[in-house]
């Protein structure tokens, strides 16, 4: 299945698709968008990327394994939620640092619960379609 | 005390470990506890006995308003004592009949776990308390029973012994439940107070029944009485403990509990009373039949329940008393003759009474325990037994009901004790040494000591009884009674018609052991050998039981998946469809539908597609209307503002079909397998179920909209959780937790495709 | 429009439930996915359909201006089709595998474990 347009297009399309997802991801708490969302379109970007790279560049671009993908999703939202338990709070209330920082706005611990979702979603996604493809 | 309830299971725990490290002083130090435990509740026993009732209470439940009460009182004290007591011999003799048994720690694990369980049960305050130890002590029998658990005759009787009295524990949770309505309390001293209440409720009778079934069961009553000789299986220390001195008096023990609320009716006297009469004759007759000391000595132990609750079922003040002596009387000889069967069983090898004979000069000690023991059950003077078999026949002499003929099933009974007390305590040891024992060897001391301790207890209190009468035994009357008593125990009460009636006892005694001999002999000869098993209704019931099981199975577990789907989905649409029916039909009528073209078209679209892949016979053409269907559906999120779930279910749907592309050519074509009828079946129920659900969203849609929580997630968004993105906020801020929980199932599905893949490229590497 | 709608999730429901009780296993995925979509069709227009707004809070507002889609639908759904998902592709392959042991595609024949041990001892 390798199709020059396709590679060709992939390749200009995929930096573009991660940072889409990422904007998704980041302005997922004020507009449409947010972890699933986010996570959906960069497995999405990936696995177009596999259908036309193969699933061996698949793998080196996305550098760590979909399962690592999956634990460090579930860590990051277990995270975030454990974070307020130091400060005396209930497990998973919201924190949020009092003033907006550039390009990431208003950053708090759901924020970070939402990185877990993304990276969880996006490795469940690949790890799926990725291990199927290597069956071929 | 509620340490000396709990400490029990505590040391159950240790006891394994304890006994791998260190078996030699572990053996030595186990009887410690239950000592520690007799001299604890001695030590209560001045309030006791003034009738004040010692109660410990600690929340237990406490959103279900169940407390772990303990209420200690004259009849829990005489348990108390009674298991402590006995507890100490059996734990002081086990480790020398058991010798080097690897798994000794197992079995003082069950036995101390078994002795807190008693503790509980007999000290509980409260009817949940009292049951859960009640089903613990049951657990605990059906272990130490099936200790030996490489015979197939262990397993099968202490499976018997535990669906027997397990059933009965089920009776007695429905019992005590009604009586707890019925009452209003669970609390015992409230219970006790309420007896008029109960009596007079029209929920009497099935209490009664239930109660009555839970007692019945755990103390071997006809018609259940045929688990007894079989859990004779189990260690003797454990027959001896368990099984004649504490559990099996567990059901004697709520008799005598729940007599202040239950008893005093004619239905009491009839049921108890009659069940008690026929249990202790079957038991008598079937104990002189036997040949195996344990037998024998089971049987006799089903024979003096079968007293017991006679005695309690007919209830008068004098009644009472004789039961309560009788219960400690029996505990002290009958624990006293099963350890000196057990040591006869070690140390000459045989427990068959035709093989022994004689070993009063090769154990002496084990003699004279065995033969004051023996007395004590015949009711000779100056033993405590005779106390209690002159009280025994002066409360069935002036009974209200039926006195002569309850006295002369009484001698019958007394008579057959007298012959299995010759048979058990003086066969073994008086007459000629059978030559057969070659197995002979020395006892350990505590052999002995053990059964020496119990039936000199035996005479020491005949001799002296009000040494104990006011402390121990008026108490217990009193609360068995719910009356004061003044109890006064004397050894010789002069020549009345009750010492007439015990040396008649004696006589019948002595002549049935005469004729013992010949009387078996005229038995069919298939009897001759004893070994009476009374379960043969029992083991039909489990049979059919099983049957039913496998034939029911047979017909709900056919294996076939779909019907599965059926039958859930049938069931669940059924029922919601006669509530809908109950409801009364549809409130109101909907407003005809007035949309747009482009409503209708995403309308349309979804159902083109939905039923396009329910008809092709195309892999591909289904996969690509299921996507116009996915497509569809994303479509109307975005015409009616929800364009967070139009982006989620454009990449899944997205996704999804790279998936079956992937997937779809090592799937097998779609084949026609079903017949038309079938299909048209399917058809039929699928449209059917479809229907009902669009009829339940008219129904739901003609009701109006209640969106607090919507509305409380609307207002608070911003303010307080820094979202303009409600629907996000919700996830990530508000119920975190459950995306929390959805995440990990989405790892987990994952993690389970990765695994399939892998487990079928190792299979195919395997080959 | 929410009778029409509710029309339509009848329909999925009835061509779902068909397809998952054919014999043919591969249709049963399919029936699932028909399934899934009817019920999150069925969470979405109970919640009611509101044309337009997305509930979303307006730059320079507190809260948003009614009329408003209702936010808590859409969140369960959200989650439920990403999940819907998951369970999707553990079927798919489940099924793939099953089919390439088993050798056929015929539900009835899967009645019993024994028989593919035995085909994967002779094998």
């Amino acid at each position: 299945m390798s199709s020059i347009i396709l590679s060709t297009t992939i390749r200009l399309l995929l930096p573009l698709l991660l940072l889409f997802s990422v904007f998704l991801l980041l302005r997922g708490h004020n507009e449409p968008g947010g972890g699933f969302v986010g996570g959906l379109v960069a497995a999405a970007a990936i696995s177009l990327y596999a259908l036309a790279e193969g699933v061996e560049a698949a793998h080196r671009i996305l550098i760590v394994n979909p399962r690592q993908l999956i634990a460090g999703g579930l860590l990051t939202a277990l995270g975030s939620g454990i974070i307020p338990l130091f400060l005396g709070r209930p497990f998973q209330s919201g924190l949020w640092l009092p003033h907006s920082l550039p390009v990431l706005g208003h950053v708090g611990t759901p924020l970070l619960f939402d990185l877990g979702v993304y990276l969880l979603v996006a490795g469940m996604a690949l790890l799926i379609v990725l291990s199927l493809m290597e069956e071929e | 005390m509620l340490l000396a309830v709990l400490c029990g299971f505590v040391a159950a725990l240790f006891a394994p470990l304890g006994f791998r490290r260190f078996p030699l002083w572990a053996g030595r130090f186990a009887p410690l506890l239950p000592l520690g435990l007799f001299l604890f509740f001695l030590s209560h026993i001045g309030p006791v006995s003034r009738g004040e009732p010692v109660v410990v209470t600690a929340p237990w439940i406490p959103s279900l308003g169940i407390d772990f009460a303990l209420y200690l009182d004259g009849l829990g004290m005489l348990f108390a004592l009674l298991v402590t007591g006995i507890g100490f011999l059996i734990f002081l003799y086990t480790p020398a009949y058991l010798g080097g048994d690897r798994r000794q720690g197992t079995l003082f694990a069950w036995l101390f776990a078994f002795m807190a369980a008693m503790l509980g049960t007999t000290l509980a305050g409260n009817l949940i308390t009292l049951f859960v130890f009640w089903e613990l002590t049951g657990l605990c029998s059906y272990l130490l029973i099936g200790f030996d658990h490489e015979a197939e005759g262990s397993r099968s009787a202490a499976l018997q012994a535990l669906l027997v009295t397990g059933g009965g524990g089920l009776a007695l949770l429905a019992g005590f439940l009604l009586l707890g309505g019925v009452v209003g309390s669970m609390e015992l001293p409230v219970l006790l107070a309420s007896g008029d209440l109960v009596r007079n409720h029209p929920l009497y009778l099935p209490i009664l029944l239930l109660l009555l079934g839970g007692a019945f069961t755990k103390s071997a009553q006809f018609p259940f009485h045929f688990w007894l000789p079989n859990a004779m299986a189990a260690p003797t220390p454990i027959s001896a403990y368990l099984h004649s001195a504490t559990m099996v008096k567990l059901g004697i023990y709520l008799l005598a509990r729940f007599s202040p609320v239950l008893a005093g009716t004619e239905l009491w006297l009839a049921l108890v009373a009659g069940v008690g009469g026929l249990t202790m004759l079957v038991g008598g007759i079937l104990a002189v039949l036997e040949h195996d000391l344990k037998r024998i000595l089971a049987w006799s132990t089903v024979s003096a329940l079968g007293i017991l609750t006679l005695l309690l079922g007919v209830g008068t003040p004098a009644a009472i008393t004789a039961a309560i002596l009788l219960l400690l009387t029996h505990a002290l000889y009958k624990s006293s003759l099963f350890l000196v069967a057990g040591a006869l069983d070690h140390g000459a090898g045989s427990r068959d009474t035709r093989q022994l004979g004689g070993l009063a000069r090769r154990m002496p000690w084990l003699a004279v325990a065995a033969i004051l023991a023996a007395l004590a059950m015949a009711g000779l003077p100056p033993l405590f037994g005779f106390i209690t078999k002159e009280s025994i026949y002066a409360a069935l002499f002036l009974s209200p009901w039926e006195p002569l003929l309850l006295t002369g099933l009484m001698l019958a009974a007394n008579g057959l004790m007298v012959t299995v007390a010759v048979i058990t305590g003086l066969g073994p040891f008086l007459g000629k040494g059978a030559p057969a024992l070659a197995a002979y060897h020395p006892l350990p001391p505590t052999l002995w000591l053990a059964p020496l301790l119990p039936a000199a207890l035996g005479l020491l209190l005949g001799l002296v009884p009000n040494m104990v009468a006011p402390l121990l035994l008026r108490p217990a009357i009193a609360v068995v009674q719910a009356a004061p008593v003044n109890t006064v125990l004397a050894l010789w009460h002069g020549f009345n018609f009750e010492l007439l009636l015990s040396a008649a006892t004696l006589v019948v005694g002595l002549l049935i052991v005469l004729s013992r001999r010949r009387l078996l002999a005229l038995l069919p000869a298939s009897w001759q050998e004893g070994g009476f098993t009374q379960d043969g209704g029992f083991v039909l019931l489990l049979r059919a039981l099983l049957r039913g099981a496998r034939l029911q199975t047979i017909i709900v577990q056919n294996g076939r998946l779909r019907y599965y789907l059926m039958a859930t989905i049938g069931v669940a649409m059924g029922s919601m469809g006669l509530t809908f029916l109950e409801s009364g039909g549809l409130p109101g009528s909907l407003a005809w539908p007035s949309g747009y073209l482009h409503e209708w078209l995403a309308a349309g679209i979804i159902v083109a597609g939905a039923l396009t892949v329910t008809v092709t016979d195309s892999r591909l053409g289904a996969v690509v209307a299921l996507g116009t269907v996915g497509y569809g559906v994303s479509l109307v999120y975005i015409l009616y503002g929800a364009p967070d779930l139009a982006m989620t279910q454009f990449c899944i749907e997205t996704l999804a079909i790279v998936l079956f592309v992937l997937v779809l050519y090592r799937l097998p074509l779609f084949t026609l397998l079903s017949t038309p009828v079938v299909r048209l079946r399917d058809a039929c129920m699928a449209a059917a179920i479809g229907g009902l659900m669009t009829l339940l969203m008219f129904y739901v849609l003609a009701q109006p909209l209640v969106p607090h929580v919507s509305d409380f997630f609307l207002a608070n968004s911003l303010p307080a959780a820094h979202g303009r993105n409600v629907v996000n906020v919700i996830l990530v801020d508000f119920r975190a937790l459950d995306t929390l929980g959805e995440i990990v199932v989405l790892a987990v599905a994952a993690l389970g495709v990765f695994g399939l893949m892998q487990s079928r490229r190792s299979d195919g590497e395997g080959k | 429009m929410e009778s029409v709608f509710a029309v339509v999730v009848g329909i999925l429901y009835a061509t779902g439930l068909y397809l998952m009780v054919r014999r043919s296993i591969v249709k049963t995925i399919f029936g699932l996915a028909l399934l899934g979509n009817g019920a999150n069709l069925l969470i979405f227009t109970v919640g009611r359909l509101s044309a337009g707004r997305p509930p979303y809070v307006p730059i320079g507002a507190l809260e948003p201006l009614p009329p408003v889609a209702d936010p808590l639908p859409q969140a369960l759904i959200l989650t439920a089709i990403v999940i819907g998902f998951g369970v999707q592709a553990f079927a798919l392959v489940l099924i793939k595998q099953v089919f390439q042991t088993v050798g056929s595609d015929d539900v009835d024949e899967m009645t019993t474990t024994d028989r593919i041990a035995d085909d994967g001892g002779q094998g």
